[in-house]
């Protein structure tokens, strides 16, 4: 250690961090050595510590937009009136035909993806060969690689069309091709995951079951799958969470008529369609329907972080 | 074998057989949706794509629409995206990897973080529209939008730094403490070097993410029509239109594409498709490039 040109800079270092400057060459190297860290260690949490920040921008701007929107409007109408027409000169403001909306295409996303994901899963965890699992895993990862909105084309301009031809009378907006085209998005993220969590399980297991005359669906189903459950509920909650918060597939195919109804066939609009649909027009800042678009939006928040809290909790028993 | 047991064993392997036939079957339908929508895309607006289209502003009539302020607007996005994400991303990774392991800070940044990650992006569009357009006045600008998509993919970029932190072995730590090298120089001369592949792979897949987001843009404003460009921060006199960009109001590509998508006619929607195809080329050559990065990466390092 060459401590000449340097010990200056460390002095000036170790004075900044407060420590008395001696003129030992290599107590000013550890000094300036100490700082370097010290402000490294610093500036690193402090980035860590934005995450923290943003969260609570979040929670910050949706409670106070919303505290203001149920200083107009009371929470019990908003949980029970069954009409959302706040940009109407009549206005009512029940979120119940949203969550219905959402709830809809969710449940139609869920139909499609969660049986096929599993499917997928157990069939690259527990059949397929090793090099077909090594090309199909990224193939069918690239599904979640394509932007929303294409998929909302699609949807509309593709599987809507194709629709029609089996159900009679589809109308041009409707949940049902929405919802399809959502499970088939959401494929990949119960699929990778299932698959991670499946192949987790100690190859013990496998060679016990096997042992015992059991065939590989036997195996498959009645050994590697129940010791793998929560990482496979953790694998269908994101997809949940994912299939809440989608908004442009629906926003472009599902419609914007806010519409209380349990029949995919319908059109309606579901909480994040709606909060596209304000924004898209222009609403003065502080009137009542700029702050209604936040107020569904801690709606959606509470739902997601509902499914959320219980997928992290899954996968902590996941990795014990 | 008797015959009741060759009868067992027979119909247990042909449900082997039925199952290995229905994952089969269902990967398929999976691909060949993504090989339908592909082909869709290209049938309707392949033919749309020319040099025309790629510098011409929106119009009111679709012949003679192009994407020109929307690429660029998406690009000019991006890089506040990439220039504010990245760092802060690699840097909380570092943080959370390296340093505060086992605090009680961590576990609570750790279950935060891995929280953020499942709130629907445009939950980030109206925490955007709130605190970046009104609270700190930045409007519906380029800085507004880019921020909004940094905080966006913030918590895949602080995810895959640590995982790929995580794959460098101890020995290379305790090899380099034992030299006698501090702690910051441990992590910025090793441990930043040999993660680098693994933390670009998490890079391009969130960028490759943020250029195809949507609905967070539409939420702060973004708007749909717009006929100009940013100003170059080049444009003379020279240094006081070094910033204009930032406030610049923007277009991004998908937004666009939502735009043509919702027209009622039919020659709206062939621009729909050409803008889809060049956003889909976008997001699957990133992608392909992540997976290539991950693939030399595992084969060149071997511990």
């Amino acid at each position: 250690m060459k401590p000449t040109a340097t010990v200056v800079a460390a002095d000036a270092g170790s004075l900044l961090a407060g420590k008395p400057a001696r003129s030992d060459g290599i107590t000013a190297f550890v000094a300036r050595r100490r700082f370097v860290n010290s402000v490294a260690a610093t500036i690193m949490f402090a980035a860590a510590a934005s995450s923290i920040v943003i969260t609570c921008g979040i929670v910050a701007i949706l409670t106070f937009e919303s505290a203001t929107f149920f200083s107009h409007v009371s929470l019990l109408d908003f949980l029970t009136d069954t009409m959302w027409t706040p940009l109407f000169a009549d206005a009512h403001f029940g979120i119940l035909p949203l969550v219905a909306g959402t709830l809809v295409t969710t449940a139609v996303a869920l139909f499609i993806a969660l049986p096929m994901g599993t499917i997928i899963a157990v069939y690259l965890s527990e059949f397929a060969p090793h090099k077909v699992r090594e090309v199909i895993k990224p193939a069918t990862e690239l599904l979640s690689a394509v932007p929303t909105v294409v998929y909302g084309y699609f949807a509309l301009q593709f599987v809507t069309p194709a629709l029609q031809h089996v159900v009679p009378d589809l109308p041009t907006f409707n949940m049902l091709s929405a919802g399809i085209v959502m499970g088939i998005m959401i494929i990949p993220y119960v699929s990778s995951l299932s698959e991670d969590a499946l192949r987790a399980v100690p190859m013990l297991l496998r060679e016990g079951s096997y042992g015992m005359g059991a065939s590989r669906i036997q195996t498959a189903f009645k050994v590697v799958m129940p010791s793998a459950v929560s990482g496979m509920a953790a694998a269908y909650i994101l997809g949940i969470s994912r299939a809440i918060g989608e908004t442009m597939i629906v926003a472009v195919a599902a419609g914007m008529q806010p519409n209380l109804t349990i029949d995919p066939r319908q059109p309606a609009e579901t909480i994040t369609a709606y909060i596209v649909q304000v924004s898209l027009g222009d609403l003065p800042h502080g009137s009542v329907g700029y702050q209604s678009i936040f107020a569904a939006g801690a709606t959606l928040f509470l739902m997601t972080l509902a499914f959320n809290v219980l997928g992290h909790y899954l996968r902590k028993r996941f990795r014990h | 074998m008797d015959k009741q047991t060759a009868k067992i064993v027979a119909r247990r392997k042909l449900e082997d057989r039925i199952f290995n036939a229905l994952g089969i079957f269902c990967t398929l339908v999976a691909l060949s949706t993504l090989a339908l929508l592909l082909g869709d895309l290209l049938v309707t607006g392949l033919s749309r794509i020319d040099w025309q289209f790629l510098t011409s502003f929106p119009s009111r009539k679709a012949e003679r629409s192009g994407i020109l302020s929307s690429w660029v607007g998406s690009l000019v996005v991006m890089c506040v995206t990439g220039c504010t994400a990245v760092p802060l991303g690699i840097a909380a990774g570092v943080y959370m990897e390296e340093y505060g392991r086992k605090g009680r800070i961590n576990t609570i940044i750790e279950v935060n973080i891995a929280n953020l990650a499942g709130v629907p992006s445009i939950i980030y569009g109206l925490m955007a529209l709130g605190i970046f357009v009104y609270y700190l006045g930045l409007g519906q600008s380029v800085l507004a939008g880019g921020l909004t998509l940094a905080v966006l993919i913030l918590p895949i970029v602080i995810v895959s730094t640590r995982e790929a932190l995580r794959t460098v072995p101890v020995q290379i730590r305790e090899a380099a403490y034992a030299l006698g090298a501090s702690k910051w120089q441990v992590i910025s001369h090793h441990l930043l070097r040999y993660s680098l592949g693994g933390i670009s792979t998490g890079v391009i897949i969130a960028i490759s993410r943020a250029i195809g987001e949507t609905a967070p843009l539409i939420t702060i404003g973004a708007l749909t029509f717009i006929a100009f460009l940013p100003t170059s921060p080049l444009a003379e006199p020279f240094p006081e239109h070094l910033t204009d960009w930032l406030h610049s109001p923007f277009a991004v590509l998908p937004i666009q594409m939502f735009n043509w998508t919702s027209r009622p006619t039919e020659d709206f929607h062939r621009n729909a498709a050409a803008a889809g195809i060049i956003l889909i080329a976008v997001t699957l050559s990133l992608n392909a490039v992540a997976i290539f990065v991950r693939h030399r990466v595992r084969r060149h390092i071997k511990w």
